[in-house]
């Protein structure tokens, strides 16, 4: 932690100029309304700016004002981050060494010791016609063109102590050398050329469109993949499951030769091992009668067999949003927290998700719940466990219960 | 080898024109809307598919983060962009933001889309000012072109704002960044409440590392698989790997995950200072993660599971290599005086524990402490290790431990050397 004081001696006053005033009521309009003490960093650094690189108390208390922030808030801010100079520095050029260890490797130590000599001995400490101070900061970023400084918006890279001086040098003259290298590499390319990047096809635009012949690949491949694969089906009987591949079962849906995709409603694999868990298979098997079952009446199965046996077929369905409302109907909605096991929270919850009536809960499948599961992190197996669709079944009809948390509902 | 038409920053040193124009026919905003298109799911299953593990460091499967954002929430969601680069050993994110931010710009329109949130935040370091300046312009571009903003050509409406800090190390850790985004001191949040649930302006937020955006557009180009197929099982991908100190030529360069760090050292960079037998040591990812010896550091391979079970860790992939002209206890030192200067304060182990390490560590270099204090010195790292809000308090740990546990005869050779000059001293 760095402990930062300001300046014993302050300026009586600070105003912005009308160009940052402007400038300051963008940057409010950038973050949500209420939320204007968001632009305090971005005002406070434009404020140093103005005010010829340090900032100053009338300055912080002026921000605060426009932002509508205790000055304590303002103090904080300008106290905690480093880049906010507490205190005067040079007017031609207050230099930034990094002293980081990637820097310290490649001789940053030096560059303090040039600092010293041709500044001030010490940090933030003005040179004696107050034109350069220097002062040390933490790393600065650019580790691989080290060592480097930072010198108002612009970084000086690649340094020895010569070159340092020759920095300072133009700076004092008012003629300051090109930011970036001062050993002539561009950025953090390897000295003496790239070893990447040579090839001339990634900047003559042959690259574009390729993602088109790939989407258009897979939709095949997709499409083929469809064709192939009949859905599975534990209903059907080997026989007659050679009948649908073969394209010929009479009891196929729309008949011969239509029994591809689609036709029958298929069966989630960990349904169907779940539903032999539960030793479920027979009972449909028996009401299906061994033969593929209409679209839906699979899924009406699977509800009915859902209801009677709590706790089994909601982890298994893939999960399905359920009618959802953006605003309950004719304003009115139900009190949810009428169902036994919803409360307060929860029910507001429910009426963010679109949630307001029973009916909507009472008309929930399994894949239904499944969503809802989803959504509602840590929260499996309670809607079947507590029997909300039951529940809100009887609540829709309008009974309502003796307590207001509802009736618990029986095992 | 990773080949050039595989690499995903094709502008990296600057060479070519970072504009818009320049960008498109490199290949960025090509298929932006046939991708948003497929829908805001097939998104996040093509970058769980790839197997893309966050660039900030930590390596937290990008995708997977995604999908903890809620589906269907009144409050609006937040994609916040983590350029607060200030790891020493890190400057890639740098190069993203100069040279090739349309491709950072397009990947915070795709994520943002894919978790439905209509306004994003980039936050970059403060002393980034040249990289904010050519960030902005980039955005303005994207705005002038319709590209993002209310009513753009991709049908999701988006705005993108670039805010900045003011020089904190802390505020890359991602609850003290949104501290400081919401106009406060940058000190990290208790988790939980994540801010998949609670975070920017109390709303869900996702905050991300500018590299793992950058790259989102390439991989829904060209394929979950194509990304996947390169790099390491469970280390998938290319990645920007900064290379500094005692090396021939330091350079940023895009490799793939799971070179050799001794490939990449001779390939990029030529070599280290006088040769791999002048190796001393090597930093692998960012001054937080414990160093390597040279023995362990000629095989090892870069990426997340090969460094981690050195008991490091690939970090931010910035490689600070020594040779043997180091002080180790010196470059370890300056680490410790950085954590240091950097602990935000709230936590008394990493307040107090910070200054004592360094404290510690200054009398060591010269030799002037006792052989039980390097015990005592690990002991206290213990002590701050695991016992503060965020993670700053390992990082400041770490280092010291990585210094004891591969160089204590170094410190152990300094002390016998001190307390033999002053033995004579005294005798005299």
């Amino acid at each position: 932690m760095a402990v930062r004081r300001l300046h014993p001696e302050q300026p009586p006053h600070f105003s912005f100029s009308a160009e940052n005033a402007a400038w300051a009521d963008a940057q409010i309009a950038k973050y949500p309304p209420g939320k204007q003490a968001s632009a305090i960093i971005p005002m406070l650094w434009r404020a140093q700016e103005q005010n010829g690189g340090w900032l100053t108390e009338p300055a912080i208390r002026a921000v605060c004002d426009k932002l509508g922030m205790a000055y304590i808030r303002g103090l904080e801010i300008a106290t905690f981050y480093t880049m906010f100079q507490l205190s005067p520095v040079g007017r031609k050029a207050h230099v930034q060494v990094c002293g980081t260890t990637p820097c310290m490797l490649n001789g940053a130590r030096a560059l303090v010791d040039v600092c010293k000599r041709r500044i001030a001995e010490h940090q933030h400490e003005l040179s004696p016609d107050g034109s350069l101070s220097w002062e040390e900061v933490e790393c600065l970023g650019n580790c691989a063109n080290a060592p480097m400084v930072q010198i108002d918006k612009d970084t000086f890279e690649d340094l020895t102590p010569a070159l340092l001086e020759a920095v300072i040098d133009g700076f004092v003259l008012g003629n300051p050398p090109k930011p970036g290298s001062q050993i002539g590499r561009t950025a953090s390319c390897p000295a003496g050329g790239p070893t990447t990047l040579k090839d001339p096809s990634l900047y003559d635009g042959s690259t574009i469109g390729s993602w088109k012949k790939r989407f258009d690949d897979m939709a095949a491949e997709a499409a083929a993949a469809a064709v192939e694969k009949t859905p599975p089906s534990a209903l059907a009987s080997p026989a007659h499951k050679a009948a649908v591949e073969a394209g010929v079962s009479p009891s196929s849906p729309g008949g011969a030769g239509s029994g591809g995709p689609g036709a029958v409603a298929p069966i989630n694999p960990a349904a169907l091992a779940a539903m032999a868990n539960a030793g479920l298979v027979k009972e449909l098997q028996a009401r299906g009668d061994g033969k593929p079952l209409p679209p839906g009446e699979l899924d009406r199965l699977k509800i009915d067999a859902a209801k009677s046996h709590p706790g089994f077929g909601v982890s298994s369905s893939a999960p399905a949003m359920p009618d959802l409302l953006k605003e309950p109907r004719n304003g009115e909605p139900d009190e949810l927290g009428l169902i036994w096991g919803v409360g307060d929270k929860l029910a507001d919850k429910l009426n963010a998700m679109g949630i307001w009536h029973f009916d909507q809960i009472a008309r929930w499948t399994p894949a239904h719940i499944a969503w809802f599961e989803a959504e509602m992190d840590g929260f499996k197996g309670r809607v079947v466990r507590d029997k909300w669709v039951e529940q809100c079944e009887k609540l829709a009809t309008g009974w309502r219960p003796d307590s207001d948390v509802g009736e618990r509902p029986k095992e | 080898m990773l080949h050039d038409r595989d690499r995903i920053f094709r502008n990296l040193y600057g060479f070519h024109d970072a504009g818009l124009k320049a960008a498109i026919s490199r290949g960025a905003w090509d298929g932006t809307k046939a991708f948003i298109d497929k829908g805001h799911d097939w998104i996040i299953d093509e970058v769980k598919k790839s197997g893309l593990r966050g660039r900030g460091g930590a390596g937290f499967p990008t995708g997977l983060k995604w999908s903890f954002m809620p589906k269907a929430d009144p409050r609006p969601s937040y994609l916040v962009i983590n350029a607060d680069e200030s790891e020493p050993g890190s400057c890639k994110d740098r190069e993203i933001l100069r040279h090739d931010p349309h491709l950072l710009i397009e990947g915070a329109l795709l994520a943002s889309f894919a978790m439905r949130a209509h306004t994003s935040y980039i936050y970059v370091r403060g002393e980034y000012i040249r990289e904010r300046e050519a960030l902005q312009r980039a955005i303005d571009e994207a705005y002038a072109a319709r590209l993002i903003g209310k009513g753009n050509v991709h049908g999701w409406d988006f705005d993108l704002y670039v805010h900045h800090g003011a020089g904190a190390y802390i505020c890359g850790e991602e609850t003290a960044m949104l501290e400081s985004l919401e106009g406060k001191k940058g000190q990290p949040r208790l988790k939980p409440p994540f801010p998949a649930n609670v975070g920017l302006y109390g709303a869900p937020t996702t905050v991300n590392n500018v590299e793992s955006i950058a790259v989102a557009g390439d991989i829904l180009r060209r394929g979950a698989t194509w990304f996947a197929d390169l790099g390491l099982p469970n280390n998938t991908g290319t990645k920007l790997f900064q290379i500094s100190g005692h090396v021939e030529r330091p350079c940023v360069v895009e490799e793939e995950m799971g070179i050799p760090m001794r490939e990449l050292i001779e390939k990029h960079c030529g070599g280290v200072t006088g040769g791999w037998d002048n190796l001393l040591a090597v930093i692998p990812g960012g001054s937080s993660v414990r160093c390597i010896t040279a023995e362990q550091a000629t095989d090892v391979t870069m990426d997340f599971d090969a460094l981690g079970k050195l008991g490091s860790g690939l970090g931010t992939a910035a490689v600070i290599v020594m040779d043997k002209s180091t002080d180790i206890i010196a470059a370890i030192r300056r680490i410790a005086y950085f954590y240091k200067h950097e602990s935000c304060g709230q936590c008394t182990p990493c307040r107090e524990g910070t200054g004592w390490m360094w404290r510690v560590l200054e009398r060591m270099e010269r030799g002037e402490a006792e052989k039980r204090e390097i015990d005592l010195l690990f002991e206290v790292t213990k002590q701050v290790e695991g016992h503060t809000i965020c993670a700053l308090g390992d990082a400041a740990a770490w280092p010291v431990q990585g210094l004891i546990k591969n160089f204590r005869p170094v410190i152990e050779a300094r002390i016998d050397q001190y307390q033999k000059s002053h033995a004579r001293e005294a005798a005299e």
